[in-house]
């Protein structure tokens, strides 16, 4: 019996490598133009971090070093800020996941009334000006007493990303055959059985997208996290426009957004390794 | 052991759509029936609602006496295969498989022991570690059938399980899920739209049209003595001309049958192998075209109005496109408004 399983373990061979071979010119235009969109401003900022001196119109620094790095990670305040940005992101997906992903289950599976109406709902935070929002919102959280608090920053973060955590997961569910969940009704599943056993599972690559997505969403964002929360609550990023704003010194700023690459980097690491290849590939049509 | 009566089952779906349409049945105990029918005339619905997938509108449904018409899919004593298969591709082909025996909580080597068992009796023995992706489509339907019968069902439901597969496949799946069932003696039904699906595996046959029965019965008799013209151009090859009985006689297009029936419209109803030809100049019929399938050939007639028909011939040599036949029904039907008036088996 082993010998059969181990020979036949070998999935099928994709056509994968005929298909790279097949990147035509629009996408390597494409890819050149991303390039230098993105690589180009990111590759500035990391010469700031690392450059002691650096006066126009030399090309480059005049001289490197770690001096701004060991300045920046001294100060309390930074490493008050990038405690705070970890724990509100985290507490703001935990909790989007315990409200969103049931209810996205719910408006895949269930017609009631005001269903499509409540869904769009959720896309009306990000179909206005931002801005606009955030000041009503502001004022309401005022008279809550919410302003300055850690609560109103989590609770601004969690309006925002909403529509990741409900319209993904909605997606993600709808897309599983529902004979699945029959199937397992059949062998003697009940409905909570069935979502945690089958629906949950089959959902995980796409859910985790977005939980990944919230999470980097959360962790990026400036606008509610400064209007809510200055001036006692500071994330990272609000830290960081607060550096390049008023800090003489440009390398301020640029150790703080270096040092902000690593959250994303790190998500992404989790993506490739959650998601897997065969996802990301599927994710994009492939 | 186990009896499945449904009775007097409606299904109106949202919207207005009737699938099922007042339909009672009974399936005994270890009996295989067939519901048959084209696509859209409640054969899934049905099947559904035995499942608990669907809840009728109208009607009960028994198992063993015990009415099931309100109990939850998850509680009934009955096993689904799916056309989709429908497997849970997280999961290996053990873990699919051994499911449902964890939900029951069987001990961990009770568990494994059924499901080698049975995973031996579909032909997968050694294919437990398989993700369901590794299989090609007739192995995905084994699982699934594996899935449904580890569970000991009393009632085995199939949704066109072999749909999706080629022809050599499914008829070598036809057979092998026909001798499982009756060694287990399994109380089952399923669902086709394939006429030889139906007759070389059911006890019975449900002929469905518009979500009601047509003709409930066995295969031969449901071949041999179709009771609606629908049942007769469903199963098998069927010639159906549509015609006049005049002063005792069917009349079509040069065609002149004697039937003592009354006069008026008629549906006369001929299999190919029924339908003998004599050359004759000019003949009823003209000779179209002729296929030779080695043990016989089916020649193609045409009428003076062009109407095809279709005759089994043992030695189709003895012909030629253009000729002119004249027709000799050695067994026919006659059908009007939808009912059988007249039957003549010579054989
Ligand atoms: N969930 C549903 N909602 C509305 N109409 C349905 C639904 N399922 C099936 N129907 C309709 O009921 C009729 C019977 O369908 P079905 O039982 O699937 O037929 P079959 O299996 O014989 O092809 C069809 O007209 C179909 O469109
Ligand atoms: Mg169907």
């Amino acid at each position: 019996m082993t010998a059969i399983t181990a020979t036949s373990q070998k999935a099928p061979i994709s056509s994968l490598a005929t298909i790279r071979t097949k990147a035509d010119l629009a996408g390597i235009t494409l890819a050149i133009i991303l390039t230098l969109a993105v690589i180009v401003p990111l590759l500035v900022v990391a010469l700031w971090a690392f450059s002691e001196v650096w006066r126009y119109p030399h090309l480059l620094p005049q001289q490197f070093g770690l001096r701004f790095w060991n300045q920046t990670l001294s100060r309390d305040d930074v490493w008050d800020a990038l405690g705070l940005s970890l724990r509100l992101s985290t507490v703001v997906v935990a909790v989007a996941a315990v409200i969103c992903l049931p209810a996205s289950y719910a408006f895949s599976r269930m017609r009631f009334f005001g269903r499509d109406t409540l869904f769009l709902s959720f896309l009306a935070a990000h179909a206005f000006p931002k801005f606009g929002l955030l000041v009503t919102i502001a004022a309401i959280f005022l008279r809550l007493d919410l302003i300055g608090t850690f609560w109103g920053v989590a609770l601004i973060q969690l309006v925002n990303i909403l529509m990741f955590m409900i319209w993904i997961p909605v997606a993600a569910f709808q897309a599983i055959d529902k004979r699945m969940e029959e199937a397992a009704r059949d062998v003697g599943a009940g409905p909570l059985r069935v979502f945690w056993s089958i629906t949950l599972p089959q959902a995980a690559p796409t859910i985790i997208a977005a939980l990944l997505l919230s999470f980097v969403t959360t962790f990026y964002e400036t606008d509610g996290a400064w209007l809510i929360g200055a001036p006692e609550i500071r994330t990272t990023p609000v830290l960081m426009i607060g550096f390049i704003n008023n800090e003489m010194v440009i390398q301020y700023g640029a150790v703080l957004s270096v040092l902000l690459w690593v959250p994303s980097a790190i998500a992404l690491i989790f993506a490739r390794r959650f998601i897997g290849g065969d996802a990301f590939a599927r994710g994009f049509g492939g | 052991m186990a009896v499945l009566k449904i009775e007097n089952v409606s299904k109106i779906f949202q919207g207005g759509t009737t699938a099922v349409d007042d339909l009672s049945l009974e399936v005994s105990d270890g009996e295989l029936v067939c519901l048959l029918g084209p696509s859209g005339s409640g054969k899934s619905t049905l099947l559904r609602m035995v499942g608990g997938f669907e809840r009728p509108t109208q009607g009960k449904i028994f198992i063993d006496e015990a009415d099931i018409t309100d109990q939850w899919p998850e509680r009934r004593p009955t096993a689904m295969v799916f056309q989709s298969h429908a497997l849970w591709s997280h999961m290996n082909v053990f873990k699919n498989v051994a499911f449902g025996l964890r939900l029951r909580g069987l001990p961990a080597a009770e568990i494994r022991q059924n499901v080698e068992g049975v995973l031996e009796m579909v032909g997968l023995a050694g294919y437990g570690k398989r993700m369901i992706h590794q299989l090609s489509g007739g192995q995905q339907q084994r699982v699934a059938l594996a899935r449904s019968l580890v569970l000991e069902p009393k009632i085995l439901l199939l949704d066109e399980p072999f749909a999706s597969l080629d022809q050599h496949l499914r008829e070598r799946l036809r057979e092998e899920v026909r001798d499982i069932q009756q060694r287990l003696k399994i109380t089952t039904l399923f669902v086709t739209h394939g006429q030889d699906e139906a007759l070389s595996m059911a006890d019975r046959i449900v002929v469905m049209r518009d979500g009601r029965t047509e003709q409930i019965g066995r295969p031969d008799a449901v071949y041999r003595k179709p009771l609606t013209p629908f049942v007769a151009g469903f199963i098998g090859t069927m010639n159906l001309v549509e015609g006049q009985v005049m002063r005792g006689a069917f009349t079509r297009a040069g065609i002149r049958v004697p039937l003592p029936v009354a006069d008026g419209p008629a549906t006369l109803a001929v299999r190919p192998e029924a339908l003998d030809l004599i050359a004759a100049e000019p003949g009823q019929a003209q000779v179209h075209r002729i296929t030779d399938f080695g043990t016989h050939g089916i020649v193609d007639l045409e009428l003076s109005d062009g109407t095809r028909l279709k005759s089994m011939a043992t030695q189709p040599n003895a012909l030629r496109p253009g000729q002119g036949v004249d027709l000799v029904p050695r067994a026919l039907t006659v059908y009007r408004e939808s009912r059988e008036i007249y039957r003549d088996v010579h054989d």
